[in-house]
């Protein structure tokens, strides 16, 4: 057995420190050692992206990448995206254009579109598939996703939705 | 779904990690992006004893042209490149192939140097090294080694790089006058690997083709050199319809593809005809300046 390892990440700019085994893949350390279960295992195979985290700000699929890799850099999980001004323009995409249905998906799914839009702040529409190609919806179709970051798009950009 | 236990590494000098990966002795691995390795270690295709992270060490994320080289650094992420203007401007088969790597995110995390030291035919990496001639400089505990790209491979997922080496850059002879350059690949869907892909490199004088070389990915046991494709092509102009056919059933020749989800190995090997003739033509007209 390998002895474990002290970490100290930032969560959602919360600094933590703990002490794992260097197998543990950094989704494992957010759910169950830090308890933020928004975050979702889906595929588990890098196949999916339920799981995506931001990693230093870029989308990443956690459960993919050994927790001991996020010793001091920044994480940000869905759990990080609300502010006391309210929902993110994301989220408020997700909400108002119906961008989920089961749900199951929709943390990844809006992790990586908060980067796309860091990004590009005004994606085409081909931006925004292309983007989010690595993130799976059995549900939607994508359809409503595709206009639930063009609304966080123009929500951000401060055009009266 | 946990890989096996194993110890961690995290040096941050190239010095300490080839020390670390020694001191591992065989059954350690070197982790740049972990795309690959890790799923293999969590479906236990792997169990290192030892992993060496290399992610903290500080100069490997160099991505430049310097003395007549493009240098790719073992932490430049496939993504990077996808960004990168220069790579937008100077090495369009870069681009091509970066473009559709596996997914966006896993682009954010896997690697170049990664990939070519993987060993995966499957890998698109080790087609455009091939295709562009790249140069693989190691570190061993002996000191530096430079690999061809050309001949890195020796059976699936086995390279020349020994086990006590680690891959620190990829460095690309930096494009010639009249060279053009192009990646084609037929994926299923976003995230799959290619059902074929080819890249090719020509260089032209007015429209006679001086130089070639062409890579396949996916079609065999190891990336394909498909070098007689390549020398059919010389002193052939880029015009020529008959040659650029010609290219095509030599390098589909040089395959050998098995049959499987992707589809039947007759149809694979014809993808390899076609997509070379696509790739020199998309290629061709680069050389010429006619499409970006």
């Amino acid at each position: 057995m390998s002895g474990k390892l002290a970490v100290t990440t930032t969560v959602n700019g919360e600094e933590h420190e703990v002490l794992i085994e260097p197998r543990l893949l950094l989704v494992n350390m957010i759910r169950e050692t830090l308890h933020e279960t928004g975050t979702h295992i889906g595929c588990d195979t890098s196949s999916c992206g339920a799981c995506t985290v931001l990693l230093d700000g870029k989308p990443v699929k956690s459960c993919t990448i050994l927790a001991v890799q996020a010793n001091g850099r920044e994480i940000t999980t869905v759990e990080g995206l609300e502010t006391a001004d309210g929902l993110h323009p994301v989220q408020e995409g997700f909400k108002e254009e119906h961008g989920l249905q089961c749900g199951y998906c929709t943390p990844g799914m809006m992790m990586t579109s908060v980067a796309l839009l860091a990004e590009n702040p005004d994606p085409s529409e081909d931006d925004i598939r292309k983007a989010i190609s690595g993130n799976l919806c059995r549900c939607t179709g994508y359809v409503n996703i595709v206009k639930a970051v063009q609304y966080a798009a123009k929500k951000q950009q401060g055009v009266t939705a | 779904m946990l890989p096996s236990s194993f110890e961690y590494v995290a040096p941050t000098s190239v010095d300490e990690a080839v020390q670390a990966l020694a001191a591992g002795g065989g059954d350690a691995k070197v982790m740049a992006g972990g795309q690959s390795l890790l799923p293999m270690m969590k479906l236990r295709l792997a169990s290192p004893s030892l992993i060496v992270d290399i992610n903290n060490i500080a100069g490997l994320d160099t991505l430049e042209e310097s003395d007549g080289m493009l240098r790719i650094g073992a932490l430049v992420r496939h993504g990077e490149l996808e960004r990168s203007e220069l790579i937008r401007d100077r090495y369009p088969i870069i681009l091509d192939a970066a473009q559709h790597i596996a997914d966006p995110l896993i682009r954010n995390r896997g690697t170049f140097c990664g990939s070519v030291a993987h060993g995966d035919p499957a890998g698109d990496w080790a087609t455009v090294a091939t295709a562009l001639g790249a140069e693989l400089h190691a570190v061993g505990p002996n000191g530096a080694v430079v690999h061809s790209a050309t001949d890195f491979q020796t059976s699936m997922f086995e390279t020349k790089l020994g086990a006590d080496q680690i891959l620190v850059e990829a460095r690309i002879p930096m494009p010639k006058p009249g060279q053009g350059s192009a990646y084609k690949k037929i994926e299923r869907k976003v995230g799959d690997y290619a059902a074929a892909a080819v890249g090719v490199s020509i260089v032209l004088d007015g429209m006679t083709i001086t130089e070639a070389a062409i890579g396949l990915t996916n079609v065999g046991p190891l990336t394909i050199n498909a070098a007689d494709a390549a020398a059919s092509l010389i002193g052939k102009s880029i015009d020529d319809a008959e040659a650029i056919e010609q290219a095509g059933v030599l390098a589909a020749a040089a395959s050998d593809p098995a049959s499987d989800l992707r589809g039947p190995a007759d149809y694979k090997r014809d993808l390899v005809r076609v997509l070379t003739k696509r790739a020199l033509r998309t290629a061709g007209a680069r050389a010429q300046g006619k499409e970006a």
